[in-house]
């Protein structure tokens, strides 16, 4: 098992026919069982067409319909990247990965809002992972996003970050002492964004096939805490921690302002101090997440 | 991006908050010629930079005089001001607002921000203007109030009586005070602000018995780069002069880079990767010079102009090139690293860890290349040896 996503899941592509989506659609194809899960594309202009022996729809509706995909993921530009993801939520998919940088804050700040709303007026629930983020693999079954496929390797193991070259970084040190993942899953770097740390912890919890679990995190923000203090009570896996940014000026990425409404707990020392008080085995040597964990099986 | 006071105050002026009436000026004789167009006996003269903590350096007076106003510009027009946010070299007085005397009887404090938890703009204000808010916060938190607002809605009356009140705007001038905090609330939203700060915002006294006015003294922009495309009046605020050249030159490039005050240079495929390179630097006993993230698809010209910026740094002594190859092949990121060590006649010791897609043909062409490029299989390893090579 693993989660959120496996060999059986049904893709929609949103942006299919730009320059980064044809090419990672590729790449996710040929990766496993890819070329039974990448079932549509969307394109209004394109409809009819097909790429990659992918049949493109002019709607996320209309392909959801057509193929019974549930998950969508999106290469959309930046300037309507929050629009595909609401078009997909009205369509009511489980999931939608926006793998999308450089969305306007405010433009996310409205799409979650409404997300919300339409939650609490009973409609059902959509998912969203990012933006800008790298997406989701379940080793050796289904690849929704732009990571490398080769350093994965089927296992036990989950990975949360909202980074994307540093989840390659702990997914490849884990994949070399013998160590495969259960699902690897990039939240991605924004500030207004989906699923959160706490969110997916929560899943690697409830899944059976995951035993223990690596979290990073980085500079700014309230999840890492917020994810580490549902743990402490919670959790029943061992997880190894790591924060980037020890070195990082705090003035360069942050307002002060920004920092006063977190209250003063987002540095990365104090997200490290928090994490350890919260049971997780921390380290301050990103070389070391692999090991660490393994230390812990 | 951030924007100078003067330019905030134009912003807030047209979203309906009260600023006091100023002229933006860049010689000695303008800011008196300004201060004879405003006419009255007292002005202000405040020195435009984009950090914080102006008054306490030096950077702005009150004039009572125009001789004095010729007086105070010409002290600070060019000088280096050093606040708690310039770093101890300071930053150089290019710009002055002079502005009308303010009647001041009470400070208070109003910004906006994005909370990213409750994913809501928060309007928060407090009792305490004029101060450093981030003391208020941490020792009288009490005096600070925050209402979230939802975005679909926008701020309500009621929100905005709410703060006015809570912060001990007297009644008859909370009827100002709400159309104020609905337009700062506006302004942010529409022009894709990440924060709008008004420190101090004051009580002016009353004249002829009319409630006194609230007005914003400064004002405090930054805005959301991702958003810049679709605001080109805000993108026209751009001062150049107050940006690091090194950094202008990167974003150039589509390089992220930020100058720090090591001795190792690095360069780095993705953020959270380029923080935990020099976080590794630090572990291992060195200190980083720099963050540089090359983003996605470096080529061979990204990479050397990424070798041109960090060199520009004259106390680098080192270079660490940490990638892991995802979509960037360590092919041709070796390649590019080959031409770059050519082109800038690299002098210093390199060091370079590459991992993920080709990383077998990335180390070949490296070794191939007859340089004297030090190998590192983990970004430990790569750490150790570049610490011991500067020193």
């Amino acid at each position: 098992m693993s989660i959120l996503i496996n060999k059986d899941t049904k893709v929609i592509t949103q942006g299919i026919t730009g320059k980064t989506g044809q090419f990672h659609t590729e790449k996710c194809q040929e990766y496993a069982n890819g070329k039974a899960c990448f079932v549509a594309g969307v394109n209004p202009k394109k409809a009819g067409e097909s790429i990659f022996d992918i049949p493109i729809y002019a709607s996320v509706q209309e392909a959801k319909k057509e193929t019974g995909a549930t998950v969508s993921v999106i290469y959309v530009p930046p300037a309507g990247a929050a629009d595909a993801i609401w078009e997909a939520v009205e369509a009511e998919l489980d999931l939608v990965i926006c793998i999308t940088e450089g969305i306007p804050v405010r433009d996310m700040l409205m799409v979650r809002n409404k997300m919300k709303a339409r939650v609490a007026k009973g409609a059902k629930k959509t998912l969203l992972l990012g933006p800008n983020c790298p997406g989701l693999i379940t080793p050796e079954e289904i690849k929704i996003g732009i990571m490398p496929g080769h350093i994965h390797k089927k296992g036990r193991i989950g990975v949360v970050s909202r980074s994307g070259t540093l989840t390659y970084e702990s997914v490849a040190q884990l994949t070399e002492i013998g160590l495969g993942q259960s699902s690897a899953v990039g939240i991605g770097g924004d500030p207004i964004n989906g699923l959160k740390h706490i969110d997916v912890m929560k899943l690697f919890n409830d899944d059976p096939e995951t035993d223990a679990v690596i979290m990073i995190g980085e500079i700014g923000g309230p999840d890492e805490a917020e994810a580490a203090y549902w743990c402490k009570k919670h959790m029943k896996k061992p997880v190894v921690g790591f924060i980037a940014g020890v070195t990082a000026p705090a003035g360069k990425r942050m307002g002060h302002a920004g920092a006063l409404i977190s209250g003063g707990a987002d540095t990365a020392e104090a997200k490290l101090a928090i994490m350890e008080e919260c049971g997780f085995k921390v380290t301050r040597n990103p070389s070391e997440m692999g090991r660490l964990l393994k230390s812990l099986l | 991006m951030k924007i100078h006071e003067y330019q905030g105050k134009e912003l807030l002026r047209r979203y309906g908050v009260v600023v006091p009436r100023g002229i933006f000026c860049q010689s000695v004789d303008d800011a008196v010629k300004a201060a004879e167009t405003l006419g009255g006996k007292v002005w202000v003269v405040k020195a435009q930079i984009h950090a914080g903590g102006r008054g306490k350096g030096g950077g702005v007076k009150v004039a009572k005089s125009l001789d004095e106003v010729r007086q105070y510009a010409g002290q600070i027009l060019g000088m280096q001001l050093v606040t708690h946010q310039t770093g101890p070299e300071g930053q150089k007085v290019r710009r002055l607002l002079i502005e009308e005397g303010a009647d001041i009887r009470k400070e208070y404090y109003v910004a906006a921000l994005t909370d990213r938890a409750s994913q809501k703009v928060v309007v928060m204000a407090s009792s305490e203007g004029g101060m450093d808010i981030e003391e208020v916060a941490h020792s009288t938190p009490e005096k600070i109030l925050k209402v979230f607002v939802d975005p679909l809605i926008g701020l309500t009356d009621n929100q905005a009586r709410e703060l006015a009140v809570g912060i001990g705007i007297p009644d008859d001038s909370v009827p100002q005070a709400i159309i104020l905090f609905k337009g700062l609330y506006s302004c942010y939203m529409e022009t894709d602000a990440s924060l709008a700060e008004i420190n101090p915002l004051i009580l002016e006294g009353s004249v002829d018995g009319k409630p006194g006015t609230i007005k914003a003294l400064d004002a405090k922009f930054n805005f959301d780069d991702n958003a810049l495309y679709r605001q080109p009046e805000i993108f026209a605020f751009r001062d150049l002069d107050e940006e690091d050249p090194n950094e202008i030159e990167a974003s150039k490039f589509g390089l992220a880079y930020i100058s720090l005050d090591g001795n190792i240079g690095c360069l780095v495929n993705g953020a959270g990767l380029a923080m935990a390179t020099m976080d590794t630097i630090k572990l291992f006993g060195g200190e980083p010079a720099n963050f540089l993230d090359v983003g996605g698809g470096a080529s061979t010209e990204k990479v050397t102009e990424a070798f041109k910026i960090m060199l520009k740094n004259s106390n680098v002594k080192g270079i660490l090139v940490n990638i892991f190859g995802g979509i960037m092949k360590c092919d041709t990121i070796a390649n590019g690293v080959i031409a770059a060590v050519k082109e800038t006649h690299l002098n210093v010791p390199l060091v370079v860890r590459m991992k993920g897609t080709n990383e077998q043909l990335g180390k070949q062409l490296l070794k191939d290349s007859g340089l004297p490029i030090i190998s590192a299989d983990t970004m430990a390893e790569a750490a150790t040896k570049i610490v011991a090579a500067v020193q």
